[in-house]
């Protein structure tokens, strides 16, 4: 029998490592694999017997690995406690698998295992019996758009790469990840690095590139260990490399680390960042692919775009095409956080709605509680609101609802978060992200942030809201780049949707969500409160005082309120003014 | 081949040693575009940037010192002052934010003592705030190192730094 432990940077975080050395130890056939996508289930192992029967055991931890390694081993045993759920199979059934095929599946340090899944006979394909611009004209069908933001279709940029004449081109990847909740590039390159590969060599055949570079963020340390080693691989195999396929098509590619600037996620940041140059963004024209790396045309795209290409050779692009919905093409992975009951990530056809994610894919809210809206497209996106819950995912649908598809994160609030703490949170994201190139942007959002912030400080002013969608249009129309075009949208989907919490913070005063510290205060109910000492002993900041069976008080001024106290009390007893 | 103007190099933090650089240089300097990989290494090697290892970096390179500043505080992974033996990234992510990151970075302070980027007093910790992890499934989440520990509480927090410590006592 084998085992398999899926071992990304989350599986990790959650015993993933120590287990496989478990396994190991005890001489099991044990390998790596990728993420899965179903984070709340983590650690997962998955156990392959002789007929190749694969079985799925979830929440693994060391009792639970001992039980199978019994299983392993024919001795009794009581795995079987921790096999994944019917529900849990039906959620992984639902989905539309390309980007994601083989994560969770394969073993991503081991080329072998992806050619056995008929990896790199794609890329084969391509440059043995098509020309470049047959490859344009199949991704063209295909319909896909670049998976990184803006949406902007993949074959047309390839074309426009293609047209430049120049003896050097680039084919860049833009791993830089900086959406704060999206991470299925990360899962990607950790779970499957050879997909980016070889959609990189296809991408670079049709526009006539020889050198790759992937731009990868410096958070993701074991993402750069895992595709050094695939790329290493891949050279020794005479994938990569000189005459590739004895096609005379030559290709090699290199990893640059990033050094943390969100901003380096614009293209021409990137670029200028490749060139060892602060990662500030100009105007364009020229696009990349006019003047991109070194003043040589270059085309960038995103990790999740390039890996849906190798799927698209394969399998043709009509077969693509007729997923998703007549303007957006195929599927895209969400990365469901926050909270969600079933947190991960999800790879759907294009145009299923968000209550479907939501509530079929993803379970549902945390705690039982109740769904408030969902962030989607990041710090340049917006909140859409529980009423717009049948919304389709798609790029026109979200749009029209004042967010974007962005990267495809999802964090999903509930009735426990403010949505004028939300605005005042990406304010400050961009405020800091911001290269300080243009006015606009660079002073515009400081001025929107310190607006947001006395709001939730209990300070707003009267024509405060007014102000900020003003100076909203401003920002809009005068900023240089995406991240100052977009600064706003968070606080004009908050405002639309959700103006009364504005105005309750800014005219009573009030925090309905009880998150804005300032404008609430803890106290006891001196009925309720039993003297159990309880609030006393766990108050981080030692605030509350009072003798057993006595009535405690809380010291105001001392008070950091973190809430530790509300939710500790078994008696219900402090309650929030 | 050695270079004779390293003596007369003197650095504020004696544990500074230039020559660990050397292979650096010998592998970069006239590479274009190699600035940020220059520094990086040398980050890696001595855990920070002081500012006469700037100028030296500038004057072996040959770019410009106004230049080499402007790059290193750009970026926010280069930092200027010495941190504590382990670095704690507390992600200050949307997800990580909904879920609660300003507890863990209050239960972290409050446990170490120290605001963010300063060294605590037994000189164990430095703590950054980071725009996300690529854990968000896990929020709230930080780094310590390489591993990365997520569903944090105030309590977990805690338990992880008293491990380290007194896994650092009994060494
Ligand atoms: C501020 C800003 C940040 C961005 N960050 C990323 C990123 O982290 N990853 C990404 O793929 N694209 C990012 N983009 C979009 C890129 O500029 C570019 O459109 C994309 O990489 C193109 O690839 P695609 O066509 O495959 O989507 C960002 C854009 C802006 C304006
Ligand atoms: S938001 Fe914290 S890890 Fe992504």
């Amino acid at each position: 029998m084998k085992v398999f432990v899926g071992r990304g940077s989350c599986g990790n975080a959650a015993g993933a490592s120590e287990i496989f050395s478990m396994f190991e130890d005890s001489g099991c056939d044990v390998r790596t694999v990728g993420c899965v996508g179903m984070c709340y289930l983590e650690p997962i192992v998955d156990v392959q017997d002789g007929d190749g029967e694969r079985r799925t055991f979830v929440k693994v931890d060391e009792k639970v690995a001992s039980e199978i390694i019994k299983m392993v081993k024919g001795e009794a045993n009581n795995a079987d406690a921790n096999s994944i759920s019917k529900e849990d199979i039906d959620i992984l059934k639902a989905q539309k698998r390309i980007a994601l095929l083989n994560c969770g599946v394969i073993n991503p340090d081991d080329i072998e295992e992806y050619i056995a899944q008929e990896g790199y006979s794609a890329v084969k394909k391509a440059v043995t019996e098509m020309t470049p611009e047959q490859v344009i004209a199949e991704i063209k069908v295909s319909g896909l758009a670049g998976r990184g933001g803006a949406g902007f279709p993949t074959w047309f940029k390839w074309n426009a790469a293609r047209n430049s004449q120049n003896a050097k081109k680039y084919m860049i990847c833009n791993a830089d990840e900086g959406d704060p909740g999206a991470f299925m590039d990360r899962a990607i390159i950790e779970g499957d690095p050879h997909v980016l590969i070889e959609g990189m060599m296809i991408g670079a055949y049709a526009i006539g590139s020889d050198e790759g570079i992937v731009y990868v963020r410096a958070e993701y340390p074991l993402a750069i260990i895992r595709l050094e080693h695939a790329l290493n691989q891949a050279r020794e195999k005479g994938i990569l490399g000189n005459n590739i396929f004895g096609s005379g098509f030559s290709f090699d590619i290199r990893i640059k680390a990033g050094a943390g600037a969100f901003v380096c996620g614009e293209e021409t940041a990137l670029i200028a960042s490749l060139e060892g140059e602060r990662g500030m963004p100009r105007l364009k024209p020229p696009f990349p692919a006019q003047k991109g790396y070194w003043g040589k045309p270059s085309n960038i795209n995103n990790v999740e775009t390039f890996a849906n290409v190798p799927w698209i050779i394969k399998n043709g692009g009509t077969a693509y095409s007729v997923l998703g919905t007549e303007n957006s093409k195929g599927t895209k992975v969400f990365a469901l956080t926050g909270k969600i009951a079933k947190g991960g990530l999800v790879e759907v056809p294009m145009g299923i709605s968000i209550n479907d994610i939501i509530f079929n894919v993803g379970g549902g809210i945390k705690d039982g509680k109740e769904f408030k809206a969902v962030q989607m497209g990041g710090p340049s996106g917006g909140c859409i609101p529980k009423n717009l819950g049948d919304t389709q995912v798609d790029y026109a649908s979200l749009a029209a609802t004042g967010a974007i598809m962005g990267s495809g994160g999802m964090v999903v609030m509930d009735e426990t978060t403010c949505m004028v703490d939300m605005a005042r949170f990406f304010l400050d994201f961009t405020r800091k992200e911001s290269c300080g190139k243009c006015t606009h942007c660079r002073i515009g959002t400081d001025r929107m942030l310190k607006i947001l912030e006395r709001i939730c400080d209990g300070n707003g002013l009267k024509g405060d809201i007014e102000t900020l969608e003003e100076l909203s249009v401003h920002i809009s129309d005068g900023a240089l780049c995406a991240l100052g075009q977009t600064a706003a949208n968070p606080v004009l989907t908050t405002i639309r949707y959700f103006r009364n919490e504005y105005e309750d913070h800014i005219t009573n005063k009030k925090c309905t969500a009880v998150q804005c510290k300032p404008l609430i205060n803890f106290s006891i109910d001196e009925v309720k409160c039993t003297g159990c000492t309880i609030c006393a002993r766990k108050c981080p900041v030692g605030a509350i005082t009072g003798e057993l069976k006595k009535v405690h008080t809380i010291d105001t001024d001392k008070c950091d309120k973190c809430g530790v106290c509300k939710n500790i009390c078994k008696f219900d007893a402090v309650e929030v003014l | 081949m050695e270079c004779n103007c390293i003596k007369e190099w003197k650095f504020a933090d004696p544990k500074i040693d230039a020559g660990l650089l050397e292979p650096t240089f010998e592998k970069y300097v006239g590479v274009e575009g190699s600035l940020i990989a220059v520094l990086q290494k040398a980050q890696d090697l001595y855990g920070y940037l002081p500012v006469d290892l700037l100028a030296y970096i500038s004057h072996r390179t040959g770019i410009k010192p106004s230049k080499v500043i402007g790059v290193v505080t750009f970026y926010t992974q280069f930092r200027m002052n010495p941190i504590g033996k382990h670095l704690i990234l507390i992600c200050q992510g949307t997800a990580c934010h909904v879920n609660g990151s300003a507890d863990v970075e209050a239960a972290i302070r409050g446990h170490i003592g120290v605001n963010e980027g300063e060294i605590s007093e037994d000189g164990l910790f430095t703590y950054n705030n980071v725009a996300c992890l690529g854990c968000c499934s896990l929020a709230p989440a930080i780094m310590i190192g390489d591993k990365v520990y997520g569903n944090l509480t105030r309590e977990k927090t805690v338990s992880i730094l008293e491990e380290i410590k007194n896994k650092e006592a009994s060494e």
